[in-house]
């Protein structure tokens, strides 16, 4: 499969002089169309910098980013809003990625126009669709929609666009896991049946094997692995992902505790 | 929000702004004596009714007629001047906290400039200079050299709704600089503005009072400061002629007592945490300590500009 | 070992302008010496309602309407206007709110803060004294002494999340009730902070603890025994194991299956959600094992 999107090199840095924080350092990384790729990483990994990187809401500092042949490292005005057009986003937090002053309708239509006003009418109810809502969200405040809701809302508002790619940044992690799973399986979808290619960043590992095709580990701005699913989260090679993988909690087996306390069992 | 759910202040406010307001644009016509009118002798003792229920002043006008023309006078400036220091203000605010970068950096520069220099000196040195002073070249001084704390309060707001995600929605969505501006960052420090322009005419009521005491006043019109500047200056306070300065300066009270507590009580209304009473001031949580408040934290306190409008009565109550 | 805190009967209500949420509807816990109750639910199950009756920290808008707290047999009623002795907050309940180690004050070092924790139930207690005591606590329980001198930025998330556990518990609470406290964390720094806790436990610092979280899997490792809320009721409870591998009420059972862990089963299956219009799987009755 070929690589829709191809980030060679690329490096951020914010600040200036001693106050210097390099968040990303020099990743190279390729997004094969039609896949869902994740980025896992902890806080301060740098993930959601690379999120905004290949976004273009922010410059990156060196390297070159790539989307189908051309290169995106540096648009500007309407060259990025055709680039905006192949390549959506959606956010962490259900809360502030809504104008809490807009209805939905006024959100999905600010984004019907760069699509243009009859084709946008036609895709405002198909994307709803793919989310299982209807047209009767319209009307609603972001206040009158659950945390799932409003994320879903999101997500329809980026497929308006139909995007090529399509960017979810710790999109699923301040919901509740019962409808985090719906989220999750609405992305599976869109790979499935419209051939979507998707870039899920997370910080749980979990996320990334129910649904990742490939994964890429990120610990402090340094790419440390990158690989098939499998590969990277059964068979680890770097430290980092096999400690990662050694304090996740899991739910049938008991976390090995190290010194010399033992979970206290019930008298 | 539902009407019932005000604070009681609030109505209190509003009635007394209702009432200075009524005094400025009904008062007039009620009184019906023109304030440039002899209509008595020195100093007059105040007597029923009409026009001479305050009074004469030194020239032997009206102090009631002159009270009210210079009420409204008093609005009329406060209003115009506070209306430019919110506007420019907010421009230089919005733009330089959403926009951050070089442009940021000159605009709060200017501002913190403009808030060194005391603003006092400024108004008279220009006053005294210029050719004509009327009522409306006053309000224009006064706005020109009050916007800074405007801009400050709103640029410190803007830019915390600068990291806000929907605003990188809305510029996926395709939404420009100017529409991202005043649909998305503008509708989230409404409340701020609105205080700071109630804030903006109180003080700039002031100002002109004050300009108008030290005889650089309006020209062509009687304003409470002027008022005061001929009662002074003619010795009402020496002679007990009380009715010359007494009313106009509890008008002048009553006008910024007013705003003042019609401010603090928007605050009150815009922040409903603030009316659920001392849980919500306790920042600074203790883990473990018997603290009356719970320890259960809210969202963060939006920064800056809460504590930056807030007046002094204000913060008088809310930590008694 | 005995039982340390018998709550019976809490109902709790937000009484919020025109109508009233019971965001705590009858519900009943007891906890043993040394255990860790987990308490398990998503947003808006009660489960932080139910832990600030408990710790005695319920403020309006929220109104204990009935429900009764006995601790080393003594018992308190919670209640209506029911006034709850001054000595009992910190000192015999603990409460470790969400988002504690954020909410602390940035421009004070650490010792301030234990200082002023320890003052506001001693008057008389000197400042050696209380730094004393918290050196020996912080130093026993693995962190370097420095962190009293540190401001709350110069500590990691997970450095400053044990900090303020460590000081919810300076007074020997015999109850602490930590609310989320792992949810901010990283994965490596949730698994130093389980440790931390069980270590104070078995050093009897405090005795039992309500564990608060959405996240199942940090509770398989931490608690004893689990009990799920949803919408203000406990709808199931029991050991932990029981729980997690053989749960009875269908809530429970579709909450265990969303979880998601690396493991190769999740690669191939398709877990289907829940839908909050199914109600029968909120309906059937309460399950409490023994």
């Amino acid at each position: 499969m070929s690589a829709i999107f191809a980030a060679e090199h690329i490096t951020k840095t914010f600040g200036r002089g001693r106050s210097q924080v390099q968040a990303v350092k020099d990743v190279s990384f390729a997004l094969a169309e039609g896949q869902v790729t994740t980025i896992v990483g902890e806080s301060g990994s740098g993930k959601s910098t690379i999120a905004r990187l290949v976004l273009g809401l922010m410059p990156v500092t060196s390297g070159k980013m790539i989307f189908q042949g051309k290169d995106v490292t540096h648009l500007k005005g309407r060259a990025r809003a055709e680039y905006w057009r192949d390549v959506q986003a959606v956010f962490q937090d259900p809360f502030s990625s809504f104008n809490q002053f807009f209805t939905v309708g006024t959100l999905l239509s600010r984004s019907m126009r760069l699509v243009g006003g009859k084709v946008g009418q036609q895709r405002l109810a198909e994307s709803l669709g793919y989310v299982g809502m209807d047209l009767s969200v319209l009307g609603r405040y972001p206040h009158q929609l659950s945390g799932g809701q409003r994320q879903r809302v999101m997500i329809a508002r980026a497929l308006m666009m139909r995007p090529k790619l399509l960017i979810a940044d710790e999109a699923t992690s301040m919901l509740d896991a019962s409808l985090r799973v719906n989220i999750l399986n609405v992305l599976t979808d869109l790979r499935d049946e419209l051939g979507m290619t998707i870039l899920f960043i997370t910080h749980d590992i979990g996320q990334a094997c129910y649904l990742a095709d490939r994964v890429l580990v990120m610990e402090h701005g340094v790419m440390v692995e990158q690989g098939r699913t499998d590969q990277v989260i059964f068979n680890p090679q770097h430290e980092y992902t096999k400690r990662l993988l050694a304090d996740v909690p899991k739910l049938h087996e008991a976390l090995e505790l190290e010194e010399l306390h033992e979970i206290v069992e019930p008298s | 929000m539902s009407l019932r759910g005000l604070p009681p202040r609030f109505w209190v406010s509003a009635a007394l702004v209702g009432f200075i307001v009524l005094a400025a644009v009904i008062g007039p016509f009620i009184v019906q004596t023109d304030p440039n009118a002899t209509v008595g002798g020195l100093y007059d003792r105040p007597r029923c009714c009409g026009a001479m229920l305050l009074g004469t002043d030194n020239e032997g006008q009206s102090v009631l007629a002159n009270l009210v023309y210079g009420t409204r006078t008093s609005l009329i400036v406060g209003l115009l001047a506070g209306a430019i220091a919110t506007v420019i203000g907010l421009l230089v605010g919005l733009v330089g906290g959403y926009r951050g970068g070089w442009i940021d950096d000159v605009l709060t520069a200017i501002t913190n400039v403009g808030l060194a220099i005391p603003a006092i000196v400024v108004i008279i040195l220009v006053s005294v200079s210029l050719p004509k002073r009327n009522i409306y070249t006053l309000a224009l001084v006064i706005g020109l050299t009050a916007w800074f704390w405007v801009a400050r309060a709103v640029r410190a707001q803007s830019s915390s709704v600068r990291t806000r995600e929907h605003i990188d929605v809305a510029r996926l969505s395709g939404a420009g600089f100017w529409s991202i501006l005043a649909r998305d960052v503008l509708p989230y420090l409404l409340s701020y503005v609105v205080m700071a322009f109630v804030l903006q005419v109180s003080g700039a009521i002031l100002f002109e009072s004050t300009l108008s005491m030290l005889g650089l006043g309006p020209g062509n019109a009687t304003s409470l400061g002027t008022m005061l500047y001929w009662a002074i200056a003619w010795g009402s306070v020496r002679t007990g002629a009380w009715w010359a300065f007494v009313p106009p300066t509890l008008m002048l009270t009553l006008i910024v007592f007013a705003l003042l507590l019609l401010q603090s009580s928007l605050n009150e209304v815009f922040n409903p945490r603030l009316r659920r009473g001392r849980a919500a001031r306790k920042k600074a949580v203790t883990p473990g300590a018997p603290s009356e408040a719970p320890l259960v934290v809210g969202e963060p306190e939006p920064v800056g500009a809460v504590g930056m409008l807030e007046t002094p009565t204000s913060t008088g109550r809310e930590q008694r | 070992m005995g039982t340390l805190v018998d709550a019976r009967n809490i109902r709790g209500v937000y009484y919020t302008g025109g109508k009233d949420v019971v965001a705590v509807d009858d519900v009943s816990v007891k906890i043993e010496e040394g255990e860790v109750l987990g308490l398990a639910g998503e947003s808006g199950s009660g489960k932080t309602t139910l832990g600030s009756i408990i710790s005695l920290i319920a403020r309006p808008p929220l109104h204990v309407e009935q429900g009764s707290l006995e601790i080393d047999g003594k018992v308190q009623e919670l209640g209506g206007d029911a006034k709850v002795p001054r000595t009992w907050r910190g000192a015999v309940v603990s409460m470790l709110p969400q988002g504690a180690m954020n909410s602390i004050s940035p421009t004070k070092r650490i010792r301030h803060l234990v200082y002023d924790v320890m003052r506001s139930h001693d008057r008389k207690v000197s400042k050696d004294e209380a730094l004393d005591r918290a050196r020996e606590r912080i130093t026993t329980l693995g962190l370097p002494a420095r962190v009293l001198d540190a401001y709350p930025h110069q500590l990691s998330g997970g450095m400053k999340q044990r900090t303020v556990t460590i000081i919810s518990t300076l007074l020997n609470p015999r109850l602490l009730v930590a609310d989320e406290p792992t949810s901010a964390l990283d994965v490596s720094s949730q698994k130093i902070l389980i440790e931390m806790l069980l270590e104070m436990l078995e050093k009897k610092i405090m005795s039992g603890v309500i564990f608060i979280t959405h996240d199942l899997p940090v509770l398989r490792t931490v608690a004893t025994n689990i009990a799920v809320m949803y919408e203000g009721r406990v709808v199931e409870r029991g050991p932990t194991e029981r729980m997690v591998d053989d749960p009875q009420h269908p809530y429970t059972q579709a909450l265990m299956s969303s979880v998601l862990a690396p493991e190769p089963k999740y690669r191939k299956i398709r877990i289907e959600g829940m839908s909050s219009f199914d109600r029968s799987l909120f309906d059937a009755p309460a399950v409490i094992h023994r």
